[in-house]
C-alpha cells in the first residue's frame, strides 16, 4: 500500500485572490506536466478558468517552469500573475 | 547581501557596510524605491506587498549572480520590504560597490531591471478603504530588454 503520489500547487496575487485559494494539494497519478495540471483545476469550477489566461504564469520547484514542464510528485508548483515588485 | 523582509532599512547603515567592504572599490552607487503617492484612482494610502516565499530570494539571488558575472563588481546589497507600506516609505535598496563608476551605476541600473521583471512580488494599492492590484507595465518589460 502505498500513499497518494501528490503536487503542493501555490497561488499567489491576484489569482490567489480570484480563486480564493493560497495552496491545494493535488494528486500526481502519472508524468504530468503543468498543461495537464491546469487542465485538470479548471475542471473543478468556472472560476478556475481564470487559469487559461495568457498571462498567468508557473513555476515549478521555485523556478519559471513552460507548460510542458513535468510535473513530480513532491513537486512545488505555484501559478501567478505577472510580478509588480520593485 | 539578500534580505527580504517586512522592516525598514536604514540607508546609511547599508552605505558604509558597501564601505568598509574593501579598499579597492573606488565606487559606490545606490538606489532607493518609494512608495509615491500618485495613482489614477485618488490618494493612495498603503502599498500591501506579497511575495512567494523561497523563490523570492532564489530569483534575487540570481539576479545579483547575473550581475557580477557581467561586471566587475565588489559588494551587492539588496533589500525588499513587503507587507504594509505607507506612502513615502521606502520599498527596496540596491547598493552596489566596485572599482569604477560605470560598472556600479550599470550593474544597480540592470539589478532594478531585472527585479521589476522577474521578482516574484506583487502589489496591492490601497485607496479610499479599497484595494486594488497593480498591473505589470510594458514599460518595464521593455526596460528589461535593454539587458539582452
Amino acid at each position: 500500500m502505498t500513499g497518494h503520489a501528490k503536487v503542493n500547487i501555490l497561488f499567489f496575487g491576484q489569482l490567489k485572490q480570484v480563486l480564493n485559494c493560497a495552496r491545494l494539494e493535488w494528486p500526481v497519478t502519472q508524468a504530468m506536466t503543468i498543461a495537464e495540471l491546469k487542465q485538470q483545476l479548471m475542471q473543478q469550477s468556472d472560476s478556475w478558468q481564470v487559469l487559461a489566461e495568457e498571462q498567468v504564469l508557473s513555476a515549478l520547484n521555485q523556478t519559471l517552469c513552460a507548460a510542458d514542464a513535468r510535473v513530480n510528485a513532491g513537486d512545488e508548483v505555484a501559478f501567478f500573475p505577472p510580478v509588480t515588485g520593485g | 547581501m539578500i534580505k527580504v523582509q517586512t522592516q525598514d532599512f536604514e540607508l546609511a547603515d547599508e552605505y558604509q557596510q558597501l564601505k568598509q567592504d574593501s579598499q579597492a572599490n573606488g565606487a559606490i552607487v545606490t538606489f532607493t524605491g518609494l512608495v509615491r503617492d500618485f495613482n489614477q484612482q485618488g490618494q493612495l494610502q498603503a502599498l500591501e506587498l506579497e511575495h512567494y516565499p523561497g523563490m523570492t530570494e532564489k530569483v534575487l539571488e540570481q539576479i545579483c549572480q547575473q550581475a557580477h558575472s557581467r561586471w566587475q563588481l565588489g559588494q551587492i546589497r539588496l533589500i525588499h520590504r513587503v507587507g504594509e507600506l505607507a506612502v513615502n516609505e521606502q520599498i527596496v535598496f540596491v547598493g552596489v560597490s566596485s572599482e569604477h563608476r560605470q560598472s556600479a551605476f550599470e550593474a544597480a541600473q540592470f539589478i532594478m531591471d531585472r527585479l521589476k521583471t522577474d521578482a516574484p512580488f506583487w502589489k496591492q494599492e490601497v485607496s479610499g478603504g479599497q484595494k486594488s492590484w497593480v498591473e505589470a507595465k510594458v514599460s518595464d518589460a521593455e526596460l528589461a530588454k535593454r539587458w539582452q
